[in-house]
This record gives C-alpha cells, structure tokens and sequence, in this order.
C-alpha cells in the first residue's frame, strides 16, 4: 500500500527539484518549514519527530534540501514529511504539508474490530510495522 | 434624494391617528449610524406612486417599533433609541423602479446570540408589507459587539485541518448517489469506494434522513465500517457527513450522539431544520468535538431572485454567527446559480476576518468578524477534474469541492472516479505552488498528469466538453469603473 497523507501522495514521488520548487513557495509566503519523521505512520499520529527546529530565519531552499538529506542519511527508512507553519493572526497552523520520503516496502495497517452491543464496531486501526519498537520498523537499521 | 429629516417631534408626533412612517422618526438623514448599531441594506421596489423614502421609513419602521398608527404608549418608552433609523436612500442603478434603504437598527433590539430574534425583527413582518411590491434583503453590517455574542463556527477552518491533518489543498468530497433508494448496505459501498479512491469525504445528500429503503441507524453502521476501512486502506483520516436531519431536536440528538459513538469526525444538518435548531447543533458541535456540515436545503425559495428575498451573503452571515462549520457558497463553474463576483463575495464572508466592503462582489459593508472562526465553503453541483484549474482560481485552497457525478459517473468506476480527481487537484497544486500560470496552463497541467494516471485520463475524456453557460438571475449591481492613473 502507500501511505497517502500529505499533499502530493498522489503523485509520483517527487523530486528534489520539485521539492526545492515547493520550499520556495513556502518560504515566499514567510512561512517556516520544518522537517519532521516517523515510523508510525498511523493516521491520528499528530507529533512525529522533529529534525531540529522549523527553519524560521531560513530564507533560501537549497538550506532546506541540505537539511532534508542530512535527514534522511539518518531516517532514510521512515517517513519523512516536510510542513509549513504560518504565524499570522488567525492561522497559527500548517499551510501545506507533504512526504518527501519514505520506506520501500509500506505493510500498511490493520483494522481491528471489537464487536460490541446491537451491530456496533468499535474500530482500530494499527500499522502492521509498529509491532516492532521504534527505530527497528521497516527493515531499519 | 436624502433630503432633510421630516420628523415630526414634541406633542404633535403623538396626536391619535394615522402619520407615514417619514414623519414619525424612521427616516432620519442627518443620522449616523454607531459603530455599535446593526445596519440592513433593502432592495426596497414600492407600488407605484408609492414615495421611496416613504417605502423605505416604513421598512425601518414595521422592522422595528411601528404599528399602522400612533399609539401613545411610544410615550412609555425610549422610543427614539428603539426606533430603527433609515439613513440613506439611493436609486439602485440600472433599475429605475428599485432603491438601496440603509437602515441602522440599535444593538438593544436584539436579544445577544438568538439568530432566531434577529431575524424575527429583520425580516419578521416587513415582507408582506402591502405598499411594497417587492423587497430583498441585500446585506448587512453586523457590529462586533453582536458578533462577539456568537459562539461562530464549532470548529473553523485552520481545527478542522489539524483535525483531518490536511494542509495546503482544497478537500474532496462527494454526495453518494443516487440520493434516493440505496439500502444501507450498497449506499456504504459508495463511500467506501470513493474515500479509497482518494476522496477525504463523502456525504449524505439534503433528503437522506431515515426513509423505508434505509434506517439511518443502518446508514450510520455501514457509512462508519466504510469510512474505517478506507482510513485503513491509505492512512488517511476520512470522514462521511452523517445527516442527522430529523424531525425533532430529540430525534438529531440521537442520531447526533449516535454518529459521535461510532467515531465519525462529521455531523450534517440541512438549512431547512432552522435557525434555532442549527444553533443548537453548533453548540452540540462544539461540545463534542465535531464538525458541522450545512447544506443550504431550500435557500433559493429566497435568495435566487433580485427583487424579492434575502440574498446568500446575509444568509452565509447568520450561518457564521450560527456556528456551522461548511456551507455550500456556490462552484462558479458548475450546475447550480452563481456568477463569478457574488460567489466571490460569499466566499470572503466565509473565510475573512475582515471584509472590507466591495460592491463590485455584492458586499455592502466592512465587517470585522473579530476572529469568530472561518466557515469552509464547499462547492457542489455539476463540477468534473476537467474544470481543476477553474476551480481553484475561483474558489481558492479553503474549500471543499465536492464531485458527486464526477466521481460516481467515471466510467472505470467510482475509485477510478476518485483518483482522477485527487490527481488532478495535486497536479494543479503542484504546479500553482511552483509559479506556473495555472489558469491558462491548466488543461496541459491536467493532460500531463494524466500520462501517469489512466482513470484521471478517461475523466477528462468522458467530460471534456462539458460546461454550463447560462445566464446568472443574481449578479452585482455595480461594476468596477477604471479610474486613470494619476
């Protein structure tokens, strides 16, 4: 399967260039990109790791790129997924997010259900590879 | 035309008997309005030989203190504070028989946070007023010490994303159909086929309550059994807008409560429930963690037509003060009424913090929301991947756009149908971010993306030539004007 949060999970995988077009875009609009990564990839999982800070003095995206592959020379086996924050009064959140890598081989996840009174389910859903503790998923190092 | 007030004052105002409503303190010119008075613009079209500013007094009045007569227990009261005021009164252009009426009513008038007795005087009795032939109710300027008695949107837009973790692009949805017939077990398969295929939505349409061919109960346990297979399927948080429209507020708090047990993320209610029981739903929103999806069931019984009514703008206002979370605003492009400046308009009333007043998209007044939380508009009706560029030209990236026949009706299937459409919105995101001239570039942007994606390839194909170009009975009165440089 692929896991397809974020933007552009859709599309093939992008590119460097490509990814360096989006950061551009982010940091025109004053927005701080920060890298972030997981190998937990479960939709309702909200705080993946940060790598570092958000960029927020950053003002030129080939920085950006060099940090995304100091990034993934370490997690190049997870998910890694870059995002924007926008400070501005009324927004305070993301403006855009999306993968920029992840692992070859994607197991995807299991639906648990608990059948409870009348034809209620109760619903889980678990990512096969975090039966493994952190760090040893997808075949990692 | 604004001449001098004609009030009559002292003893003489209240002498028993019949005096028009110019005389007797609705039609005060020389009045400004205070920041903290509610202010309604009217489409006032009198009978013929009926004096405008006479119609327009007595749109002030019968919305606000006046009966047919004087009564002297006025006398009893602050009447000239409760007295609603029409400042203004211009000729509407282009239409010789119509006037713009700017009427300021005092915040006292209303009881704080009740759509339901702001509109009780608004546009309680004033319709059928026999001197009138027609009258709309255009816009009106709500100030922020009436807006801030509002809870406003259960959610907002910027929650809702954290919530969904979707950032940067418009969300995908659908209305499963056909709306009527399909049992519970087959309308599941709908929504999970589509939120698979890559929607992020799917919906209920406005008149799938509880009929013979499907329970709501059982629409609830398959639509959630869909929704929990699709989120695990793509790992994606989905969602399904469960229509708890019903009979009763008991009946909703049910179904409500019901959709909140199995884990649903989204709620749906129609305009038709009302304003007191969307307000109620709002409150039950927020106290539960839920997004409140309203579809504008029935509006254009009132909002459609230029000359009688209440514009979609006033009606998006009370629903942001109302507390709904989407509301359908219009797609521009699609199937249903809407030119490109008013659905513009609405759209700002829905997503701005501050609107400042723009006539050319049908907004009268500035109005400061005050950080009242955003609304998403959400486009539905006769839209298709084709029109990608289109739409998120018009309509911008805080939107739902919402593809029933172009998902359903892609010829591989409804999957297929869904991933063409996430395709092509992706393709144009991509390529809006990356500077490219997407509006124009926009069918190249479409077919190179399809070069990779077979059933966004066979979408373009079966609806290429598709498009509704008809007339629009509801656009701007005023159109911008060049000014030469200076």
């Amino acid at each position: 399967m692929r896991v397809t949060q974020g933007c552009f999970s859709f599309l093939p995988d992008l590119t460097d260039e490509q990814i360096t077009a989006q950061v551009q875009y982010c940091l025109n609009n004053g927005w701080a990109v920060n890298l972030e990564f997981t190998d937990d990839p479960h939709p309702r999982n909200t705080y993946w790791e940060m790598w570092g800070l958000p960029m927020f003095d950053l003002r030129d995206a080939a920085g950006v790129l060099m940090e995304l592959n100091e990034c993934r020379k370490v997690y190049g086996d997870r998910y890694i997924r870059m995002s924007a924050f926008d400070s501005s009064h009324g927004w305070e959140s993301v403006r855009l997010s999306f993968i920029v890598n992840r692992p070859k081989d994607e197991p995807g996840f299991q639906l648990e259900r608990h059948e409870a009174g009348g034809r209620n389910i109760r619903y889980t859903t678990k990512s096969y590879a975090v039966d493994r503790p952190e760090g040893g998923r997808y075949g990692g190092k | 035309m604004n001449e001098q007030s004609m009030t009559v004052r002292g003893k003489e105002r209240y002498k028993s008997g019949v005096m028009q409503y110019k005389k007797m303190g609705y039609w005060e010119p020389d009045y400004t309005p205070k920041d903290t008075d509610i202010i309604a613009l009217f489409r006032v079209t009198p009978q013929e030989g009926v004096d405008p500013i006479e119609a327009s007094a007595a749109v002030a009045g019968e919305s606000s203190t006046a009966t047919w007569t004087v009564v002297w227990t006025d006398r009893l009261t602050a009447a000239e504070k409760y007295r609603a005021k029409c400042f203004r009164v211009d000729p509407v252009p282009n239409s010789p028989d119509s006037y713009f009426a700017y009427i300021a009513y005092d915040l006292d008038l209303f009881e704080p946070g009740s759509i339901a007795n702001l509109t009780a005087s608004i546009i309680g009795n004033v319709f059928g007023f026999k001197p009138l032939k027609a009258l709309r109710l255009e816009d009106m300027r709500l100030p922020v010490a009436y807006v801030k008695t509002f809870q406003g949107p259960a959610t907002g837009i910027v929650v809702e994303r954290e919530r969904l973790d979707k950032f940067g692009r418009p969300l995908l949805g659908a209305t499963v159909k056909p709306k009527l017939g399909l049992s519970g077990r087959n309308y599941g398969r709908v929504v999970y086929e589509a939120l698979k295929g890559g929607l992020d939505f799917c919906k209920d349409d406005e008149n799938i309550n509880s009929q013979p061919f499907m329970h709501w109960r059982d629409r609830f346990l398959y639509c959630m059994e869909a929704v929990n297979r699709a989120q695990a399927a793509t790992g994606e948080v989905k969602g399904t807008y469960l229509n708890v429209t019903a009979a009763t507020m008991e009946d909703m708090y049910e179904r409500a409560e019901f959709a909140r047990e199995l884990g649903s993320v989204i709620i749906m209610i129609d305009l038709v429930i009302g304003y007191t029981a969307i307000q109620s739903m709002a409150k039950w929103a927020r106290r539960n963690d839920m997004i409140l999806h309203l579809h504008r069931a029935g509006h254009s019984t009132y909002t459609r037509q230029r000359l009688h009514g209440v514009s979609f703008r006033v009606i998006a206002k009370w629903m942001r003060l109302a507390g709904v979370d989407h509301i359908h605003a219009g797609t521009v492009v699609g199937k249903l009424e809407g030119d490109p400046a008013t659905t513009r308009g609405y759209y700002d009333i829905c997503r701005q913090d501050f609107n400042p007043m723009t006539l050319e998209h049908g907004v009268f007044f500035d109005q400061n929301w005050a950080s009242l939380n955003q609304m998403m508009p959400v486009a539905s009706g006769g839209i298709h991947a084709g029109q990608m560029h289109q739409l998120l030209d018009h309509l911008g990236e805080d939107v739902v756009l919402q593809f029933g026949g172009g998902t359903i009706g892609h010829p591989k299937g409804i999957q297929a149908g869904a991933t063409a459409n996430r395709v092509a919105l992706e393709a144009m995101i991509l390529a809006r971010n990356e500077g490219r001239d997407y509006v124009h570039e926009g069918p190249e942007i479409l077919a190179k993306a399809a070069q990779t994606c077979t059933p966004l390839r066979d979408a373009l194909e079966v609806w290429k030539d598709i498009t509704f170009n008809y007339e629009s009975t509801d656009s701007p009165d005023f159109v911008p004007t060049a000014t030469p440089a200076m």
